[in-house]
């Protein structure tokens, strides 16, 4: 390649160079569009940008899941959206069951409370055995492996759900105390959704304090820098590692019980796929390994999932934008991952050579 | 360190005995929870006897005895196989239990294969208390037959292996040795080897016998004459290829040619297999020689189709109407195109994100072609209809054994330019990156080039396919192209054999054509694909038809390092 502005000339940074141009005009324009057109109102925006925290958090949820994974393993747990369905999935029935007794409408908080640690237990059980059976043998082989593993990982549980459970849709019963929606500040706001955005953040906090103010959770970070070092300080590598998976499945787990309560339909068994990869997206977003950034991520991704169609989509005068929600999410993850893979925190992981 | 602390005294015997009994037991478990048992269960391997679903079912217990008599290898024989017995009996445990509290609380509003089809095929059809027993023996019978194989010698296995395996093949495939025989010989001869369209026990037993005779006289007499006299001894055609090869290879082209007048429906699998092959052969290039996985093949394999779609057929939009002829190396251009477009953008990444970053390629595209936006183009979720049959001269292609013919010649083409493109100074760029691309680079192979080339070139016999398919099925909807079928191919590939030419055909050959030939399997298909992908990564991560290298790389990694702590490798 010759000199051109007396730099070398590099092909791939040029054409990611000019991407990045071509995207940012694209954005803007769409945006300015949407502005000057105004045809959506401040309420409908501030409507968006709630529903959009709300499934927000739970992506990030999941993205946490993801995050700490690669932080400590450096492999991207791609079965992970598949943890979140086990948990979601398996307890749809007993919802159903709080339902028909009328104990969900009764005691929802203890109801709900109960979903959560079931639906936890779940989760938390399937990626044990994920670790244990796909991944431990295969943490040292060569990168390909266990990332073939983790796919076809990924597919068999899809698979098992769908034999243990069958094809059809099911639906989370609706929570009565659940219904309806407050003011805030003049804007009307979904009950549902303050709910789960709070208890995520809730949750979210834990972890944080556990991985940050705990032995247990130094160790994890201990291990995420550097394995070899951490042993040598005496640390057993297995069993962090097997909690840090428990964890994970434990909020995913969490998270589909509040997917269930801000979105109680489309329960079945491939479910995991779309806020899998949208999670991973998150993780990515936010900076992968970095725990706070998973949190963020999340958000954002929720927010731009949800403003994007109209803000973004229509400004460009794209029809059919709510149908493209997916390809926005799809398009932000490839985006992400050409321009700043370090995402936003810019968490710089050494990379394990392919 | 770890390794001082390692449990150096032999298994207690009770906690093998419990753990892989249980372990065994999940398996059996596992089958029946998620349907298998219950569905394979029609299919009878011999008559009146066994089935497909006992099959499945057995191979818990049978595991669980294998695995109890290695662990005590050490001990006595009449004890490893009294405790693979054991072992067994223990394996029925788990699904014993669960029927039990079935009766009590009725969980098959949960899970849908408890359902009294199951307990009948697992209490013998005597019910509940009753059948325990039964199966009790059963599962411990399996668990002896398991401790009782570790007592084989290599030999030996390999003909009890082989036995098995032409057995259930022939039970399996029953249809073509049927006809066959009807034809050539009577229908008599046919009602005594078989029944319906099972084996009856007693030829059954002969077949393998004589199989397994035959295999183990065959593995001491190729013991006796060695490999490399035999090659050199041997006459070469056009001093470079040995006869035996030649002739192989004629018998299978002959094979192949013949094999689709025999039946409609397998001219029909065929062809889609040979499709499924073209794939394999193309993604080939991209991980098996390159080492870049994409996942977002598919996403070529519809820009294939959709061209055909476009430019044949005179929709709302468009009114092309060329011949499928001259569509088609537009067709395989565009996919040259994208594929190297697409690459572009990954060009700076590796492994996983490269990975993640091609699935969503491939899911863009695909949420594209269904949606409302581009509908004027492409059909939205209407798809693309009519397409007409390529014609050469008024000669029209519109029977599967044409169209197999046509894919045939595509799957030559392919796999001539991937064999040549393997020995090739391309070839060898890149693999030299695939094994690590600083070390390539350093030896001035340029990347970007190489990395292109390898998304174009792979991506060329992808877009030829989608063509076909296009002109085969005469509609095309965005539903046919998902990451199902990135992933199949890639299954194929790895299951195959990686970077293996002849292993790309076997493993497309096999989890392509299976389902489709029987359409047991077909439901559970991708199940199927997931457990056979994590099972073969476990167990022989290079495939079944590995090429050398990746023998000697990955068969090293199973005997050395497995998951133990190893502070010399852990890196990272």
């Amino acid at each position: 390649m010759g000199k051109i502005f007396g730099k070398r000339f590099n092909f791939g940074d040029f054409v990611v160079r000019l991407l990045q141009v071509v995207v940012v005009v694209i954005v803007v324009v769409a945006l300015y569009n949407t502005i000057t057109i105004g045809r959506y109102t401040s309420r409908h925006w501030v409507a968006l940008i709630f529903a959009g925290l709300a499934q927000g958090s739970i992506y990030a949820l999941i993205a946490l899941g993801y995050t700490m994974v690669y932080g400590i393993l450096r492999m991207i747990n791609f079965a992970h959206g598949e943890v979140y369905m086990a948990g979601a999935f398996s307890t749809v029935f007993l919802a159903e069951h709080f339902s028909r007794i009328g104990f969900l409408n009764a005691q929802p908080l203890l109801a709900i409370v109960a979903l959560i640690i079931f639906a936890a237990l779940v989760s938390m059980t399937v990626a044990f055995l994920l670790e244990r059976i796909a991944y431990r043998p295969l943490r040292n082989a060569p990168r390909l492996i266990p990332l073939i593993t983790a796919i076809g990982a990924s597919f068999t549980l899809q698979y098992t759900f769908r034999g243990f459970y069958g094809t059809q849709f099911r639906s989370y019963p609706e929570v009565t105390a659940l219904r309806g929606s407050v003011d805030l500040f003049g804007y009307s706001v979904h009950i549902v959704q303050l709910v789960v955005l709070f208890a995520a953040i809730a949750l979210m906090l834990i972890l944080y304090w556990y991985v940050e103010r705990t032995k247990a959770g130094k160790a994890m970070r201990a291990v995420s820098e550097d394995k070899a070092v951490a042993r040598l300080m005496g640390i057993d590598i297995d069993k962090v590692i097997v909690t840090t998976f428990l964890i994970g499945g434990m909020l995913a787990g969490a998270a589909g019980v509040f997917n269930g309560l801000y979105r109680p339909q489309g329960v079945y068994y491939f479910m995991g796929f779309f806020p899998g990869v949208k999670a991973f997206t998150a993780a990515v977003l936010g900076g992968i390994g970095n725990i706070p950034g998973a949190m963020v991520g999340g958000l954002v991704l929720g927010m731009l999932e949800s403003l994007g169609p109209n803000a973004i989509v229509e400004g460009l005068g794209i029809p059919g934008a709510n149908q493209l929600k997916d390809v926005i999410a799809f398009t932000f993850l490839v985006l992400i991952l050409i321009f700043r893979p370090q995402g936003i925190f810019g968490e710089k992981l050494r990379e394990k050579k392919v | 360190m770890s390794e001082v602390r390692r449990n150096t005294a032999p298994p207690s015997i009770w906690k093998s005995v419990l753990r892989y009994g249980l372990v065994g037991g999940a398996i059996a478990l596992y089958f029946c929870m998620v349907g298998l048992v219950a569905a394979f269960d029609q299919r009878f391997l011999i008559a009146g006897q066994f089935t497909l679903g006992d099959m499945v079912l057995y191979v818990g217990p049978f595991l669980a005895g294998l695995s109890t008599a290695r662990a005590l290898a050490d001990r006595v024989a009449w004890q490893r196989l009294l405790f693979g017995l054991v072992a067994g009996i223990v394996a029925s445990a788990p699904a014993i239990l669960l029927m039990l509290f079935n009766q009590q609380v009725n969980i098959s509003s949960v899970f849908v294969s408890m359902s009294s089809t199951l307990i009948s095929i697992l209490t013998f059809e005597r019910g509940l208390p009753n059948g325990l027993p039964l199966l009790m023996s059963a599962f411990g019978l399996l668990g002896l037959l398991g401790s009782a194989y570790t007592f084989l010698g290599q030999r030996a296995r390999s003909a009890v292996n082989t036995a098995l395996l032409v057995i259930v093949t022939i039970a399996l495939f029953s249809d073509i040795p049927i006809r066959v025989i009807e034809k050539y010989l009577s229908i008599q001869v046919v009602r005594t080897i078989f029944q319906g369209n099972a084996l009856l026990p007693l030829p059954a037993i002969v077949l393998s016998l004589l199989v397994m005779g035959l295999n183990y006289l065959g593995s001491i007499r190729a013991q006796k004459m060695s490999a490399a006299k035999k090659r050199k001894d041997e006459r070469l055609i056009l001093g470079r290829y040995p006869i035996s090869q030649v002739l192989s290879w004629a018998l299978v082209l002959t094979f192949l040619i013949i094999l689709p007048q025999t039946d409609r429906v397998l001219a029909h699998v065929l062809m889609f297999i040979g499709l499924y092959v073209m794939m394999g052969l193309g993604l080939n290039i991209e991980v098996g020689f390159a080492g870049l996985l994409d996942l977002g093949y598919v996403a070529i394999f519809a820009f294939g189709a959709y061209t055909i779609g476009i430019l044949t057929t005179e929709t709302a939009m468009n009114s092309f109407g060329l011949s499928f002829w001259i569509a088609l190396p537009i067709a395989v251009m565009i996919g040259v195109l994208f594929g190297a477009l697409l690459g572009i953008p990954v060009l700076r990444m590796r492994g996983d994100y490269l990975a993640i970053v091609t699935l969503g390629f491939g899911e863009i595209i695909r949420l594209l072609a269904l949606s409302d936006w581009l509908s004027p183009l492409v059909g939205g979720a209407q798809g693309i209809v009519r397409i007409p049959s390529p014609s050469i001269a008024g000669f029209d292609i519109n029977t599967p054994e044409r169209y197999y013919y046509l894919v045939l010649i595509g799957v030559a083409l392919t796999a001539f330019l991937a064999v040549r493109l393997r020995d090739s100074r391309l070839g060898r760029q890149w693999m030299a990156m695939r094994e690590d691309e600083d070390v390539a680079q350093s030896m001035g192979i340029d990347l970007v080039q190489t990395k292109l080339l390898a998304f174009a070139i792979g991506s060329a016999s992808a877009g030829f396919a989608g063509a076909i398919f296009a002109a085969r099925l005469g509609g095309i909807f965005p539903h046919s192209f998902s990451l199902i079928i990135s992933i199949t191919v890639l299954s194929a590939i790895i299951i195959g054999g990686f970077g293996s030419i002849p292993g790309v055909i076997v493993g497309a050959a096999v989890l392509v054509g299976l389902p489709e030939l029987l359409r047991e399997f077909n439901e559970y298909r991708f199940l199927i694909y997931g457990i056979l992908l994590v099972v073969m990564m476990l167990t022989r991560p290079a495939g079944l038809l590995p090429t050398d290298t990746f023998k000697r790389e990955l068969e090293s990694l199973e005997e050395g390092d497995e998951g133990m702590n190893n502070p010399v490798s852990a890196g990272g």
